[in-house]
């Protein structure tokens, strides 16, 4: 009894260990996001052009698709931009949500940097990345065919990312009926 | 001297109220202000992520204050329009988690360390007076004594 007593500090210290190895090696700015598995909340934004359709929530079902919010003032968003132009060259859907700034210039960015996007909507007051749960842009979320957010990128996707990440999902979720 | 002392107290009078919350925020009605600023004192700024939404100025912090007082405003209680905000970003908006299975070992981790370690001590300090207890052997009651008279020769 007295001998497994003396054992209990290092039992307790190799507890904390395993606690901060696991805990301090996780990144806290990367929040879980509480739309996985739920379907997507309804918006409908304003085109960027003045001709174009705009985007509304119900356009994401059909298909796997990635809705990606971004904004002319991000910097890693123009980091993320040539990857989102390969990925639409491969024939990736994506829509885009220009979040908090005036449609006009979102569209002179895309006019400047490409675009990427199936069609993109303009979210000025925030409110429809507010209610996706968008803490920063840019942010990624990927949709299933019948609207249910399945995964969410926090920050730009890397080639990385894609390759190890988003793009297995895509065909898995193709292979979804 | 006096206008030094006038202009400090005055800065620090204004310094503690302060914040981010800009005027055009606040709503008419000061009772409900008033709800919304405490409950915003309590909602974590998810862009900078150790400040409460009233005290940072990041834009998107101020999109939320907006957005509790327009639910506050819309008769929502305390409790609905805190959730409305936990329903978009999860109990990580809480700047005090709630109590619940994935947060037990958060609130009560504490408590247990020390009613551990209490015992611990108490265990340690009741083995050390029954050795205190123990009585002196001839010997020793010798020993004392003749300690005892070389004191008092001095």
């Amino acid at each position: 009894m007295r001998r497994l007593l003396a054992l209990l500090p290092v039992a307790a210290f190799v507890i904390v260990l395993v606690g901060f190895m696991v805990g301090l090696r996780r990144d806290p700015s990367i929040l879980p996001s509480m739309l996985i598995g739920k379907p997507l909340p309804a918006f409908t934004l304003a085109p960027l052009r003045a001709n174009e359709a705009g985007l509304a929530s119900v356009d994401l079902a059909g298909q796997p698709v990635l809705l990606n919010v971004f904004a002319s003032w991000c910097g890693p968003c123009k980091e993320e931009h040539p990857t989102l132009l390969r990925l639409k060259a491969e024939g990736v859907p994506i829509v885009g949500l220009d979040w908090k700034e005036d449609a006009a210039d979102g569209a002179r960015w895309l006019d400047a940097n490409g675009d990427p996007y199936l069609r993109a909507g303009n979210d000025r007051t925030g409110r429809a990345g507010i209610d996706l749960g968008v803490s920063g842009v840019p942010e990624t979320f990927v949709v299933d065919r019948r609207g249910r957010v399945r995964y969410r990128q926090v920050g730009a996707i890397t080639p990385q990312i894609w390759a190890e990440t988003i793009e297995p999902l895509m065909a898995r979720l193709k292979a979804e009926s | 001297m006096r206008r030094f002392l006038l202009i400090a107290a005055t800065a620090l009078a204004l310094s503690g109220s302060a914040r981010a919350v800009t005027p055009d925020e606040q709503l008419p009605d000061p009772k409900l202000e008033a709800r919304a600023r405490a409950l915003s004192q309590e909602l974590r700024c998810l862009v900078c992520q150790n400040q409460s939404i009233d005290d940072s100025a990041a834009p998107l912090a101020h999109d939320l204050r907006v957005i509790l007082r327009e639910r506050i405003a819309a008769g929502d209680t305390d409790k609905q329009a805190v959730d409305y905000l936990v329903r978009r970003y999860g109990d990580f908006v809480l700047l005090r988690p709630p109590f619940q299975a994935d947060t037990w070992a958060l609130w009560l981790g504490p408590v247990a360390v020390l009613l551990l370690g209490g015992a611990g001590v108490a265990l340690y300090m009741r083995g050390r007076s029954r050795t205190a207890e123990s009585p002196l052997t001839a010997a020793d009651e010798a020993a004392a004594a003749q300690l005892m008279m070389r004191d008092e020769g001095d």
